[in-house]
């Protein structure tokens, strides 16, 4: 028992990943269940708000690669259900809990899409986190998971550059439209840099992620390096930000920002947001409305499979 | 049909290009091999990712434990005489 928590140790020490077979303290499992889980989770919820514009989008271009985004949270949502499963996690239970209310999912999915360029802001902003976020866990020190991030960084980078390219259409357009983008830049900046989690000084259980190596960097350095790379992004659209405590330091090199409103944050991870009710009850929905088909599917392959026993037999 | 999980585990390999060996590229669930084979296609290779794709049930591969480690690859590690690196060859001689 000792003897496998030292060799955990090490490899942990030594960068060298552990994977579904080796021995880990079930404290470490868990908490990986927890978070691929909760990720897996934002990825199908994640696909809510955008879904909501797939039929009323522009033009058929962005339809298609609307389509095509939505179909990629989906895959990313498939890579992680299948990373948290290999650590004994259960599928359909994930999903129960998730209905019920017992596992979480990204907070930003709780607002609303309320016209046509928060799904561009979506795209850019949200997914544009999610990268900086998910780049830094391609390294995270359990193989599976770190194994889908790299995928997902992949994918993801298409979802932010098409966000980026529908904004600044908007933003060079009519007056009304960069009105419009910059009213989806006002109600997604400060969900965005919410994304990152609590500051690290009420973040209790990051230091024991970082300990672990499943985080590496902490949730202020994760939420810095976002700001940084992106205020530059909103300025060369001609927007603004929406934070009259923004200040470029040119001492440290960084944007130094406004104090995140933490009671907005802590109320929709309490279920308060805007959208929360919505989000369960489309997934719910979802869910019991298919359940005929995975159960009709599981009754033909069962079927299929004893043919081919007679046939064999015969 | 209320047990859950009637949908089998699959691992799924890819051969990314003609003259590459397939590769394991993450796993998924399905109703049978067929279903299996169609969502690996969906999942895996939205871009092009593949040419050929195989599908196994998780169940059905035998693995090597790694607590048994040492043991098991034991055989290896003390016959160093099996690479080439073991063996003085002098300078001067070419093609070797």
């Amino acid at each position: 028992m000792t003897n496998q928590l030292h060799s955990f140790e090490q490899a942990i020490e030594k960068d060298i990943s552990i994977e579904p077979k080796n021995w880990m303290p079930e404290a470490y499992r868990k908490t990986l269940i927890r978070q691929i889980g909760q990720h897996a989770h934002s990825e199908v919820v994640g696909m809510l708000p955008e879904g909501n514009w797939i039929t009323r989008a522009p033009s058929l271009k962005r339809k298609a690669v609307l389509l095509a985004k939505v179909q990629d949270e989906a895959g990313h949502a498939l890579y992680l259900y299948s990373a948290a499963e290999t650590l004994g996690a259960d599928r359909d239970d994930m999903m129960d809990k998730l209905i019920a209310g017992r596992m979480k999912y990204s907070s930003i999915f709780n607002y609303p899409t309320l016209s046509w360029a928060d799904v561009a802001a979506i795209g850019w902003l949200v997914d544009g986190a999610a990268i900086v976020n998910q780049v830094a866990l391609c390294r995270t020190s359990y193989g599976p998971y770190a194994r889908a991030m790299v995928r997902i960084c992949k994918e993801e980078s298409f979802h932010q550059r098409q966000g980026f390219e529908a904004m600044m259409q908007l933003a060079n357009g009519t007056p009304e439209q960069k009105q419009m983008a910059q009213d989806a830049v006002n109600r997604f900046w400060w969900p965005a840099l919410m994304m990152f989690g609590p500051s690290d000084d009420n973040s209790p259980n990051s230091a024991q992620s970082m300990a672990w190596k499943i985080k590496r960097f902490s949730n202020d350095e994760l939420r810095q390096k976002f700001v940084d790379n992106t205020v530059p992004q909103v300025l060369q659209l001609g927007l603004s930000v929406p934070d009259p405590d923004l200040r470029f330091n040119q001492d440290t090199g960084h944007y130094e920002f406004g104090e995140i409103n933490w009671t907005e944050f802590f109320d929709v991870i309490a279920g308060k947001g805007p959208c929360n009710h919505e989000r369960i009850e489309a997934r719910r929905k979802a869910w019991e409305g298919g359940k005929w088909v995975r159960d009709t599917a599981a009754v033909y392959a069962q079927k299929q499979q004893t043919q081919q026993q007679q046939q064999k037999v015969a | 049909m209320d047990n859950k999980n009637h949908w089998s585990l699959y691992e799924v390999f890819v051969r990314s290009k003609q003259g590459l060996s397939h590769r394991h590229v993450g796993s998924l669930r399905a109703s049978d091999d067929e279903v299996a084979l169609q969502n690996a296609r969906d999942v895996y290779t939205r871009r092009n990712e593949g040419v050929s794709i195989w599908v196994v049930k998780s169940e059905l591969i035998t693995s090597s434990q790694p607590d048994e480690k040492p043991e098991f690859f034991d055989p290896s590690l003390d016959k160093v005489y099996r690479h080439p690196t073991f063996y003085n060859i002098p300078d001067g001689i070419e093609h070797m």
